[in-house]
């Protein structure tokens, strides 16, 4: 653990920048939209040059934990601001750079109360950025937390409303739920998300009573060796905890719900990076800490990624309204991440962040469009689209690319993630599970070519002949996203390199069965 | 990196600089026929670079890591040179630059948005189909292999607001996939049992008898799965004849000459790791020539000449198929290359026929001999090269394939493969004769096709017998005189078969139709494969989707809104608790006392 | 019966009188002169714990609860006051503003 000299704390500026542009948003730009937006802009590009700077200059000889800082908050209790990222985080920061940069272009036309808008969403982008930079439990799940809880507003005031008929033998009970509504979707998920770290919470005081080093210090923790009960049923919470937010079967409904709710920036970086948060947390927190717990329940991680995957891919295929479709697509794809880890490879962990990443980056991309395409035609209800290429071009050119990485073609992201995920699990001790992944990705190809088809190409129906490609500001986002896509895809080197320094040592702790 | 090595890269890197160009480079691809120009400009020199590969007979191989891993690479990218990939080369560039060329009138009448959206999928294709060629390893294969699928879908669906070929593309890349996911489990299983994907590697441990896997009959059968799908073998040979939506020359170059191919590529390639299986082996043979003969019986029936030549594509491709499941992979790569030349010919003079007459029913045509000589002529060159005619070059090519089969001992596809000689010339010259001779449809000037679009045509028409003589005079066909006795006996049988039928009107086609009136059926209803497809497709992927949505949605979900509403009711019944009179509050605190104190005198 | 209990039981009648006339009267102000009783009550309580224990603290306390009581009431009036001139009633059964 080499503590750099004294220099700019870059994981700071880096997680502070869009909070500081928040309480500038909030405090002087009143009912002045254009210097909000470019308050945004400035803020979420300072973390994000950084945040390439740093991707840059992260040295893959020395590995390990790098750029780091530390400050005790509460030393009684041991409880410190503790920054530092490896591989693997390092690769979830620049996605999280990546997609909130996108985000604020892609809400740039949103007209209500923009200015606590854009508030909220730098707030959040915090918290995300802290989860991944923390290297102190306590203040990771302070992050952590701070990541979740905006989403209740953004979802709650900025969201909309679909339909959805109460049907079966619950159906008194969708009824009074309201299924449906936007503000259903914010409290389902919120209280899911809260439900899942009350999990992640009873697994931190576990492991800090346990270790008895009264320190939440990743580091300190890491070398504490905790008995293989105590490991069984923490990694177990905290992959609960942590898979709520993933999206883990059966526990993913909250998702389709809150992504086809939420304004267009915040699915994208719900769908593009907070489920990551959730992977992340089982990998760093879970397998990084508990290594023999992670063995031990490898299969039951395993087994439901693969029911993800399928049973996501079917899900997505029955659905009718386009955001469905592509939040089911996520709980499909997340399948593929969890699988990727539950190989307990080196080739499927580093397919499963490569999936984090490329998932990320097209699941941004998709919701941009998709909220592009909605606020043009006014619908989201696949079956009344249609001939939209006409019109559109660059949306269908881009929808088609983002489709294309979605279902593993080479020369894009999703390609090489679900290929070194494949090549895992069949090294891994349960290789039936390559089955259910592959049988997936032909799903995906399935039902993303029938919605491309369908709202893309054939006939333009008259009603939607006047309809208006993307301008300016999305462009940016558009181009940005599918740049990544393809340029990952095609050197896929630049994100496995740092990465497969993080993994190999993790995955050196972990004794195989 | 040497000569040999360089400059089939350079192949490969021209058309990807045009491709990139026209991609980013809006404007120039919304220039239409400039886009054409510098799409074709790039095609000729790599084609000229292909041909000095080709003549100085390079060899030699580059890689380069591409997925790089803690011990060594895992996947790494780069050319292998070779004869093999050599003649592809030269195959795939001229080809493609004839098509190029000939788009560049046949799709002259199209927005030049859309044109330049043309000639950049066209790039593409040429880079993928050329980096597959090139692929030193199975995984670099793949990777192009997909690609080229996607430019198959891209390309089918370039009039994409036609439905017919909007369905048309999106089944020709479910089919293929499914293929291909047989294909990446395959080398997924190949990987983890040998830990490469390099063909150099995986040759050399083959030829030492190094390579004792496990199930590599299994392996190798998936790897072929992912040719059953791209050469459209039985039972994945579905969506050929409907991606004749796409624009002609796109089913010249892709559907017939180039792609379609990759399969036969593919297991020529990697003939050296099949021939440990002979189990895998034989059951290629047997496939490839059941999809000869399948498709021909269809081939007979069809009306709609591109249709008929698509067929034409999946029965010649079972030969190749069938020819190196028999063990005689040369031969199935030499007819391969022959058929490129014939086939593209075949088609883009079908494509000068549709652009002029405006359908594609042959019944529609007729006398056409009289207005387009020279397409004519060119179209019979072609037919009389498929039907196997010599000295044209698919005579010595199938001869190969035919000899090879039989000294296979394979019997059962000898046969169907013989029976697939005789309808092939006789639908090839059902066609020629209604659609060039016979009575002349009134509608319409039918008129010679401009130069830009007949020098292609000459210039195939050309290299087809230049080949042929080329193959006569080099002396290399073994085959014993009997059977070219036998192939010439079923050509001409064909001939005279469709002469009489549609030319002298001897036969009755209705009649004869009557007397093989099951097969008649089914073969006008392709065998029910498509609707077998289509109802397990909605019926079972679609149904089994829609339960799981329903599941999802109404179960799963379900379970958690009952939940949520049980709280809330629960909530909402003890909400009434609390009724807002004080005084009832009260009470409830006396109560709450009066329990204290009886509990603390009677249990402490 | 010794002096201590005498007082006691006096204080515990006072505290049953107050208890029923906060449960059962209707009127508002009733309420209010119910949990003066039972105020009163417990100050009787406490004196006589001081008389009896020597303890002066008791009586300081009662000090404390008579000054409390005032302000209690004085609060307490308002309340109904304000109560009555907007609902035209101080009524208990009426007055269910806490309902949840």
């Amino acid at each position: 653990m080499a503590v750099g000299p004294l220099t700019l704390p870059i994981l700071s500026a880096i997680t502070w920048s869009p909070f500081i542009g928040a309480l500038l948003i909030m405090f002087t730009a009143r009912h002045r939209p254009r210097a909000v937006r470019w308050i945004a802009v400035v803020a979420t590009g300072i973390s994000t040059l950084l945040s390439i700077y740093a991707y840059a200059t992260y040295n893959h000889e020395a590995a390990g934990f790098q750029f780091y800082e530390k400050l005790p908050l509460v030393p009684p209790l041991g409880i410190s601001y503790e920054l530092g990222v490896d591989g693997i985080s390092l690769l979830m920061v620049l996605l999280t750079s990546i997609i909130i940069s996108a985000g604020v272009f892609a809400s740039w036309t949103v007209a209500v109360r923009s200015q606590e808008f854009y508030a909220l969403l730098l707030a959040l982008v915090t918290g995300v950025y802290g989860v991944f930079a923390s290297l102190d439990l306590f203040v990771l799940f302070l992050f952590y937390e701070l990541a979740v809880l905006p989403m209740y507003l953004l979802i709650g005031i900025w969201g909309s409303s679909g339909e959805v008929r109460p049907r079966g033998i619950f159906a008194w009970a969708y009824r009074e739920t309201g299924v449906g509504t936007k503000e259903y979707a914010a409290m389902k998920l919120t209280l899911y998300l809260l439900f899942g770290s009350a999990f992640i919470l009873v697994g931190i005081f576990a492991l800090y009573v346990s270790a008895g080093a009264a320190s939440f210090s990743f580091l300190e923790l890491e070398a504490a060796v905790f008995p293989l009960g105590l490991q069984r049923w923490v990694f177990l919470a905290f992959y609960v905890g942590f898979g709520i937010l993933a999206g883990i079967w059966p526990l993913h409904t909250w998702s389709p719900d809150g992504h086809a709710s939420a304004p267009t920036a915040v699915s994208m970086l719900h769908a593009g990076v907070l489920m990551k948060l959730g992977a992340y947390g089982v990998v760093r927190v879970g397998m990084g800490l508990l290594p023999e717990g992670a063995a031990d329940l490898a299969w039951l991680v395993g087994g439901i990624a693969c029911i993800n995957i399928v049973y996501g891919a079917l899900s997505a295929m029955a659905q009718t309204d386009l955001k469905y479709v592509i939040a089911y697509s996520s709980v499909s794809h997340m399948g593929i991440v969890m699988l990727g880890a539950a190989t307990l490879t080196e080739t499927g962990l580093n397919g499963s962040v490569f999936q984090m990443f490329a998932h990320g980056v097209m699941t941004g991309l998709f919701f941009a469009l998709v909220g592009l395409v909605y606020e043009k035609a006014h619908s989201r209800e696949i079956e009344k689209m249609g001939g939209f290429g006409k019109s559109m071009p660059g949306i269908a050119t881009a929808f088609t690319i983002g489709s294309l990485s979605s279902l593993g073609l080479p020369a894009t992201a999703g390609f090489v993630a679900e290929l070194l995920t494949f090549l895992g699990t069949w090294r891994s001790g349960h290789r039936w599970w390559l089955f259910p992944a592959v049988a997936g990705t032909f799903l995906t190809a399935v039902y993303v070519l029938r919605v491309t088809k369908q709202i893309f190409w054939g006939p333009p129906s008259p009603q939607f002949e006047h309809l208006e490609d993307a301008r300016g500001p999305e462009w940016i986002a558009l181009v940005v996203l599918v740049f990544v896509l393809v340029l990952f895809g095609m050197v896929p080197g630049l994100a496995i390199e740092p990465v497969d320094t993080a993994t190999v040592p993790l995955l050196a702790r972990i004794v195989r069965p | 990196m040497t000569l040999p090595t360089v400059l089939p890269l350079l192949v490969w890197v021209l058309p990807f600089a045009a491709f990139v160009l026209l991609a980013v480079v809006a404007p120039l691809r919304r220039a239409g026929p400039r886009a054409g120009l510098l799409s074709i400009g790039a095609m000729g020199v790599a084609f000229m670079a292909a041909l000095v590969v080709w003549v100085e007979d390079f060899r030699g191989e580059a890689t380069w890591s591409w997925i790089p891993s803690d011990g060594g690479p895992i996947a790494t990218v780069g050319v292998l040179v070779d004869p093999v990939s050599n003649a592809m080369l030269v195959l795939v560039t001229l080809v493609s630059l004839l098509v190029q060329v000939y788009s560049l009138a046949y799709l002259g009448d199209e927005p030049p948005a859309s044109l330049g959206r043309y000639y950049t999928y066209q790039s593409l294709f040429a880079v993928s189909m050329l980096g597959l060629v090139l692929s030193p390893g199975f995984l670099q294969m793949f990777v192009f292999w997909e690609l080229v699928g996607l430019c198959s879908y891209l390309l089918i669906g370039y009039w994409y607001e036609r439905p017919a070929a909007a369905r048309a593309a999106v089944k020709a890349f479910w089919i293929t996939k499914l293929g291909d996911v047989g294909f990446v489990i395959g080398i997924v299983l190949l990987w983890s049992a040998t830990g490469t994907f390099d063909f150099g590697e995986l040759f050399a441990k083959a030829q030492e008898h190094a390579l004792a896997i496990d199930r590599l009959g299994t392996i190798m059968f998936l790897i072929y799965l992912g040719a059953v799908g791209k050469s459209a073998q039985f039972p994945l040979h579905v969506w050929l004849p409907d991606a004749m939506e796409g624009p002609t020359p796109v089913s010249a170059l892709i559907h017939a000459a180039t792609m379609v191919t990759a399969g036969v590529f593919m297991v020529t390639r990697a003939e050296p790791l099949f021939a440990l299986v002979p189990e895998v082996l034989t059951l290629i043979g047997w496939v490839g020539a059941f999809t000869a003969l399948l498709a021909a019986t269809m081939a007979c029936v069809e009306s709609d000449i591109k249709r008929v030549l698509a067929y034409s594509t999946v029965s010649q491709l079972g030969y190749m198929m069938a020819a190196a499941g028999a063990g005689a992979a040369d031969a199935g790569f030499l007819h391969l290359l022959t058929h490129g030349l014939f086939k593209a010919l075949l088609f883009l003079a079908a494509g000068a026929v549709i652009h002029t007459v405006g359908t594609n029913d042959i019944f529609r045509m007729g006398g056409l001999f009289r207005a387009m000589p020279q397409t004519a002529l060119v179209f019979i060159v072609g037919t009389l090269a498929l039907a196997g005619v010599p000295p044209l070059a698919g005579f010595f090519s199938k001869e190969a394939v035919l000899s090879g089969v039989w000294e296979a001992q394979l019997t059962g596809p000898f046969l169907m493969l013989a029976l697939t000689a005789l309808l092939t010339a006789f639908y090839m010259f059902r066609v020629v004769f209604v659609a060039f001779f016979g009575r002349a449809f009134g509608a319409g000037h039918p008129h010679e096709a401009p130069w830009l679009m007949r020098g292609p045509l000459w210039l195939l028409a050309a290299l087809t017998v230049a080949v042929g003589i080329r193959l006569a005079m080099g002396g290399e066909h073994e085959a014993p005189a009997w059977l070219v006795s036998l192939s010439l006996a079923l050509a001409f049988a064909g001939f005279a078969l469709a002469w009489a039928m549609y030319q002298r009107g001897v036969v009755d086609p209705a009649t004869f139709a009557s007397a093989l009136a099951p097969l008649d059926f089914l073969a006008r209803r392709r065998y029910g494969i498509d609707a077998l497809y289509g109802g397990l497709y909605r019926g079972l992927v679609l149904g089994f989707a829609r339960l799981i949505g329903w599941i999802d949605r109404y179960l799963v979900d379900g379970v958690l809104n009952v939940l949520s509403a049980l709280t809330l009711r629960g909530g909402d019944g003890l909400r009434r608790i609390q009724n807002g009179r004080p005084q009832d509050y009260v009470y409830g605190v006396a109560f709450g006392v009066l329990l204290l104190i009886v509990w603390a005198q009677l249990w402490r | 019966m010794s002096g201590l209990q005498a007082y006691l039981v006096l204080a515990a009648l006072v505290f049953a009188i107050g208890l029923f006339g906060v449960l059962t009267r209707r009127n508002a102000v009733g309420i209010l002169l119910g949990i003066e009783l039972m105020l009163n009550a417990v100050n009787i309580n406490l004196v006589a714990f001081a008389r009896f224990n020597g303890d002066l603290g008791g009586v300081v306390f009662t000090l404390f609860t008579i000054s409390i009581t005032v302000a209690e009431v004085a609060v307490g009036l308002a309340i109904v006051i304000a109560i009555f001139r907007v609902r035209r009633t101080v009524e208990a059964d009426r007055l269910d503003l806490l309902r949840g």
